[in-house]
């Protein structure tokens, strides 16, 4: 007899989804699957607009990690105005941009861990649900809490001091930047009152770190073993192999470190990616051509970006980076639960980038835009909180958008996901017919690993409680819980 | 020198110089009066109606309406600023505005009117009329959806030999802006910069010129519409 459980909606993770598993006759697990309800619509929605206001518009489809979208569009149009990509803006134009990117960057990280990840580690993932949340950590553990509000905030006015506005700005448009950065915000950022000033980011930053790398030592099995297994990885990186969140060319590796892909202008991603539809998801799985559908799938975000690059171009999250890698005696990392590790290290990065970049007189003073000869085709690819983001446009003679693909970051992870979903389910559910609440809780945290941004895959928001179903062999259903 | 002519807005004395309309004087006596398709030194339309004043009972478009010795104009009312909103929920819904997307927003005087009068949800539903935008000429982006008819352009939009670029099609519902791609074939930067700003929504875009003003710099980001023209009320 087979029996199908149904996990829906998963918590804690931006947006909604639901898991089903499928058991078998020996109640051992069959089949899993994380269904993501993705909804495309503005890739049509774009169409026939002007292309100048693809940054403003597209970002409206997520409310969590807007400023990725601005500036990927942002990004792919500079090609479209003929800016080039990337290191063709002004310096203004591209620090002011690189600045909102590392705002953006450090604050979703901060929110993530001390928001979302901080309730498993404190409390345990078997914890009661009740006390595991952030409502938990406040009570509990108020300087965490209070740390990952005001790293949350920081990053949060760097968005408005470089996009106009805490969400939804307008500061990327194409070929570069629309303001400077003003003498009082850049005052505030440096020299703010404790704790909103650079030198006590990077030192909470390190202080996260140090909370992480203690709690690994004690937890080593936990975090090196859970959900864990072999990938490739992909993302951009700087042309010299350097860690690069807003501009590169892509490099893929595999789960030993060969490299599959490298040197790639993104302009030619469709010569190296592919999407693949499955009936049972709306969300597709995209794969790296050369390797086919079975093989070709990746991992994207915080642990592939620290599998792909070579160093860190920043001193304190150099350091940090090279005892991370030497866990794994600097091949790639595998394991599901060093995201949180290695989202930390860029959490670090982005906060010594701000601090460089913020000393920088480029942003105050200089041209903001450039462009040359109007393109009708622009990629733009950036390393988003969650990993890579791609905007694809195409634009007639007379400036309307005649097409647009997105693969979003949560899309590149879809098959990941669902992997971690599978390796936890086998764990947790082989030989039970009951759903258990630390299985609930097991799929949940290895989802979470990747932050997915639910939101923005699915371009809904709002978050549902966790509902686990049991269907038997006729589809009927046996079991149901909820939290 | 002419006489001038002594009347009142909301009991506040004003004066107005002869044939003078009641919104051209209440400007020059520093009360706002709301309006969407009046534009200064052009003839008025009377289309939009939000300048909509009470004059003995009576309603009158404030920018047609000429004052007359005496005259009782009630202005900033509850009954005429509930039927300002009414109206401005009805442009809203006629068309497609999207505010988050557009480039006018924060410059954009039919949503500065929305704010000014707290309009909520609309009362009516939307149509979402299907409008295409006019992309063909090489300065201008016409986005339709975004008109409300108020033939600003029309009126002011002209080249050197006072013709109009712009032109009503169609009638009824299907009355639709229209640019005379001939007449606009080679428009000046000057003119389409122009155009852009004499349109109170985002129907006439200026084209490339997107978000280049950065949020904080915009007409109404700082004050509210009308708040520049010293007003009695409140
Ligand atoms: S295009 Fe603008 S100015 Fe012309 S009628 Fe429409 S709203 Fe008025
Ligand atoms: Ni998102």
């Amino acid at each position: 007899m087979n029996k199908k459980i149904t996990i829906e909606p998963v918590t804690r993770v931006e947006g909604h989804g639901k898991v089903t598993i499928h058991l078998d006759d020996q109640n051992n697990v069959d089949q899993t699957r994380l269904h993501i309800v993705e909804f495309r619509g503005f890739e049509r929605f774009v169409q026939g607009r002007p292309y100048w206001e693809a940054p403003v518009l597209v970002q409206r489809l997520c409310g969590i990690c807007p400023v990725s979208h601005h500036l990927a569009a942002a990004k792919a149009l500079d090609v479209i105005v003929g800016a080039g990509t990337g290191d063709g803006l002004t310096p203004t134009g591209e620090k002011m941009r690189r600045l909102m990117h590392y705002g953006q960057m450090f604050q979703s990280h901060a929110l993530h861990f001390f928001h979302l990840v901080s309730p498993d580690l404190l409390f345990g993932i078997d914890a009661d649900p009740a006390i595991r949340n952030v409502i938990g950590v406040a009570m509990k553990h108020k300087d965490l809490a209070v740390q990952g509000v005001m790293m949350r905030k920081y990053g949060q006015e760097v968005i408005r001091a470089t996009a106009g506005k805490k969400i939804h700005g307008t500061g990327a448009i194409p070929g570069g930047i629309n303001k400077h950065l003003t003498p009082d915000d850049k005052e505030f950022f440096i020299n703010g009152p404790d704790p909103m000033n650079i030198d006590k980011m990077i030192d909470w930053s390190q202080g996260a770190l140090d909370f992480l790398k203690d709690y690994y030592k004690k937890n080593t099995d936990f975090i090196d073993n859970f959900a864990q297994f072999p990938s490739n990885h992909l993302s951009l990186v700087r042309k010299d192999g350097a860690l690069d969140l807003y501009h590169g060319v892509i490099r893929a590796v595999d789960a030993e470190g060969n490299r599959i892909l490298d040197d790639v202008d993104y302009q030619d991603y469709e010569n190296h990616i592919e999407e693949e539809v499955r009936s049972w998801s709306y969300m597709k799985f995209p794969y790296i051509k050369k390797l086919g559908k079975e093989k070709g799938w990746y991992r994207v975000g915080p642990l592939a970006r620290l599998n792909t690059c070579d160093f860190i171009p920043s001193p304190l999250a150099q350091k940090e980076f090279e005892a991370y890698k030497s866990l794994t005696n600097g091949k790639p990392n595998n394991m599901c639960m060093h995201y949180h590790y290695a989202r930390l290290i860029e959490t670090l990065h982005a906060a010594e980038m701000m601090k460089e970049l913020l000393n920088d007189p480029d942003l105050m003073e200089g041209e903001l835009t450039t462009k040359g000869s109007r393109q009708n085709r622009g990629v733009g690819l950036l390393e988003a909180p969650r990993g890579t983001l791609f905007h694809h446009y195409e634009v007639n003679d007379s400036d309307e958008i005649v097409k647009a693909n997105l693969i979003v970051s949560t899309t590149n992870n879809n098959e990941p996901m669902n992997q971690s979903v599978n390796r936890v389910a086998h764990s947790w559910m082989d030989g039970k017919t009951e759903i258990t609440e630390p299985m609930m809780n097991a799929v949940e945290v290895a989802i979470r690993a990747y932050d997915p941004c639910l939101s923005c895959a699915t371009h809904a928001l709002g978050k549902m409680p966790l509902e686990v179903k049991l269907y038997d062999a006729h589809k009927t259903l046996i079991d149901r819980k909820r939290t | 020198m002419s006489e001038k002519i002594k009347f009142t807005i909301d009991g506040k004395e004003c004066y107005a110089e002869p044939g003078q309309t009641i919104l051209e004087a209440a400007l020059d006596n520093g009360v706002y009066i709301p309006s969407l398709c009046y534009l200064k030194d052009v003839i008025p339309a009377g289309s939009c109606r939000i300048c909509n004043v009470k004059v003995a009972g009576r309603f009158m478009t404030a920018c047609t309406t000429p004052v007359a010795m005496g005259m009782e104009v009630e202005n900033d009312i509850p009954e005429l600023n509930e039927l300002r909103v009414s109206i401005i929920e009805m442009l809203f819904v006629s068309g497609n505005h999207f505010c988050p997307a557009c480039e006018k927003s924060g410059n954009c005087e039919l949503q500065a009117l929305a704010y000014k009068y707290t309009m909520m949800v609309p009362r009516y539903p939307y149509l979402f009329p299907e409008k295409k935008p006019d992309s063909g000429n090489k300065k201008l982006f016409i986005d339709r959806n975004r008109c409300i008819l108020c033939k600003r352009c029309i009126r002011a939009v002209k080249d050197e030999q006072g013709r109009s670029l712009f032109a009503f099609k169609n009638r009824g519902n299907e009355l639709a802006i229209s640019l005379d791609h001939e007449l606009a074939e080679n428009i000046s930067d000057e003119l389409a910069e122009e155009a852009m700003e004499i349109c109170p929504v985002g129907s006439i875009l200026k084209k490339e010129k997107g978000f280049q003003q950065p949020i904080g710099h915009r007409k109404f980001d700082k004050q509210a519409i009308g708040s520049d023209i010293k007003s009695v009320i409140k």
